[in-house]
């Protein structure tokens, strides 16, 4: 899915008039099929971005177009339609605790199902290879039906993340894939996403608080400072000066940037950090 | 280095002074209420009044065993619990749609900032209609329903179907929007319809507490069908007033003991329901 944002600026329909807009005025042109990590210290407006990407924050100014279209221009149902064309995987994997691995990661095709398909589904799933061989891409394919409230935080993060291989979504809009997750998961969860998105040829944004994972999976690193674009630029760009002065003031959530390079350390972040 | 001794005043709770007014303005409210309705519990413990209790009670003993009535007690519970399960079947299937139309969380234009004004509408509407239904009690719907079609379970069954599917609908749209939507919301963000969303999320995420709410009904819908038997609708209730009315008081204690039974089943149903589901 193409996506191009002219100017949109975002803010939360419950926040006080006086605090500042959540993401200040922004272009941002994705080609289809591109992939992005957006990275920043906390309250950056990374999650922002994603929900106006996910047409689940209208603009508060701005445009905002997918693929062409205005969705916010388009009938209610037609937008629904358009929702279902993406994914949007929150940080908190969205899954209720009574549910079984199975329904929930089949959950991910309701968009193409009717009613009454969806409810036979949950009766009796039918056609498991699939979600089993996409569960077996995330490490869980013995986890097939076992219930949600079963499996540890990690293992529910990768359940959700699971959706994204069975969705029948052009754009995968993915927040934090890896805050539950250990290093060794994490690699492997970030090069099944990157992965599966080259296959399926869907434009894959994804925020990301580990910089060393950003830069080595993605071509392209979107960087957000207190609701601005700091920079939009090649991975190969990104160098420790600029990622020191996006994460300045909060070094501690620079995790493992030095890893990144390791011809050239990070200079400015340790002397820094040693001040916290 | 120490920290420096907190004043008086610092250490003063303050939330004290608020809690404590509000305690004397819920006392000084109630006397007026124990005014209006007349209380006076020591009129119980007067010498004439506790002959009257003592001889009705005595009146219970001993219950009624004879395998003629016990026949009939068998049939007219049989019949109350029927009563009770019919009316319930008819109230969910009233309440159901109700609830989930009414209910915001699954709203599609409330995902984004406000509900649209259609929709607000619509479901405020609908709350209205679940309110009128509930605010009516059931004894008056049956004795409406008695003049319509006749003494009879039927008059019952339709009075418990009207006044449930009230509180039935209220309470379901209040446990979905009490607990966790995190999940329908994303899945109605990832454009399923509202439907799918609250089988695929919001009913997981509450089946334990619709269930136990629903028995819970239903063994209300027990007690009152025994009430609503006392104008004619059938069941236990009806056979209840007529052994009272005859004071034949060795009958109306089986019936009660019978009574005690039903309540305590659906008690252990409820348990054994909420073991099955959580």
């Amino acid at each position: 899915m193409r996506i191009e944002l002219v100017t949109a600026a975002a803010r939360y329909p419950d926040a006080r008039a006086e605090l500042p807009q959540a993401l200040r005025p922004l272009n941002l042109h994705l080609a289809a099929g591109e992939q992005v990590a957006v990275i920043g210290p906390s309250g950056a407006g990374k999650t922002t971005l994603l929900a106006l990407l996910a047409c689940a924050l209208r603009p508060y100014a701005g445009t905002l177009w997918l693929d062409g279209l205005q969705p916010w221009q388009l009938p209610r149902r037609a937008l629904q339609r358009l929702r279902g064309r993406l994914l949007l995987v929150p940080q908190v994997p969205p899954l209720p605790p009574r549910q079984r691995v199975v329904a929930a990661v089949l959950a991910a095709r309701l968009p193409t199902m009717g009613l009454l398909h969806s409810l036979a589904t949950l009766l009796h799933p039918r056609d498991l290879q699939p979600v089993h061989d996409a569960l077996a891409r995330f490490d869980l394919a013995d986890k097939l039906f076992e219930r949600v409230d079963q499996l540890s935080g990690g293992e529910r993060q990768r359940v959700a993340l699971t959706r994204t291989l069975l969705a029948p979504a052009s754009l995968w809009l993915i927040d934090e894939p890896l805050s539950a997750l250990d290093p060794t998961r994490a690699r492997q969860a970030l090069a099944t996403l990157v992965g599966g998105a080259r296959e399926r040829g869907v434009t894959l944004v994804a925020t990301l608080h580990q910089v060393d994972m950003a830069l080595a999976h993605f071509p392209r690193i979107i960087g957000l400072r207190d609701g601005d674009l700091a920079f939009d630029l090649p991975a190969a760009q990104v160098g420790p000066e600029r990622l020191a002065r996006l994460y300045a003031q909060h070094e501690h959530e620079l995790l493992g940037a030095a890893h990144a390079h390791p011809a050239e350390p990070l200079r400015a972040a340790p002397t820094l950090a040693q001040r916290c | 280095m120490a920290t420096p001794k907190p004043t008086q005043a610092a250490l003063r709770d303050p939330a004290w002074l608020p809690r404590l007014a509000w305690i004397v303005l819920g006392l000084v409210l109630l006397w007026p209420l124990l005014q209006a309705t007349e209380f006076r519990p020591w009129v119980l413990l007067q010498p004439d009044n506790l002959r009257v209790s003592a001889h009705f009670l005595g009146s219970f003993m001993p219950p009624v065993v004879e395998a003629e009535f016990l026949v009939m007690v068998a049939r007219e519970t049989w019949r109350t619990v029927a009563i009770a399960t019919a009316g319930m079947a008819l109230a969910l299937l009233l309440a159901v749609p109700l609830a989930l139309a009414s209910t915001r969380v699954l709203s599609i234009s409330a995902l984004s900032g406000r509900m649209a004004r259609a929709p607000f509408w619509l479901r405020q509407l609908l709350r209205w209609l679940l309110i009128l239904l509930r605010s009516v009690p059931e004894l008056v719907w049956a004795l409406l329903f008695v003049r319509v079609v006749g003494l009879g379970p039927t008059a019952g069954v339709l009075a418990i179907a009207l006044t449930y599917a009230g509180m039935l609908g209220k309470v379901y749209a209040e446990i979905l929007e009490s607990g966790d939507t995190h999940a329908s919301q994303t899945l109605l963000r990832n454009g399923s319809s509202r439907l799918q969303a609250f089988f695929y999320a919001l009913l997981p995420g509450n089946a334990g507490e619709l269930s136990s709410y629903t028995v819970y009904r239903w063994e209300c819908a027990i007690r009152s069908s025994v009430v609503l038997g006392f104008v004619g609708a059938g069941g236990l209730g009806q056979q209840l007033i007529v052994s009272m009315r005859m004071f034949e008081g060795g009958e109306v204690a089986t019936m009660l003991i019978v009574f005690v039974l039903l309540v305590a089943l659906a008690d252990r149903v409820s348990a054994a329901l909420r073991r099955a589901i959580a």
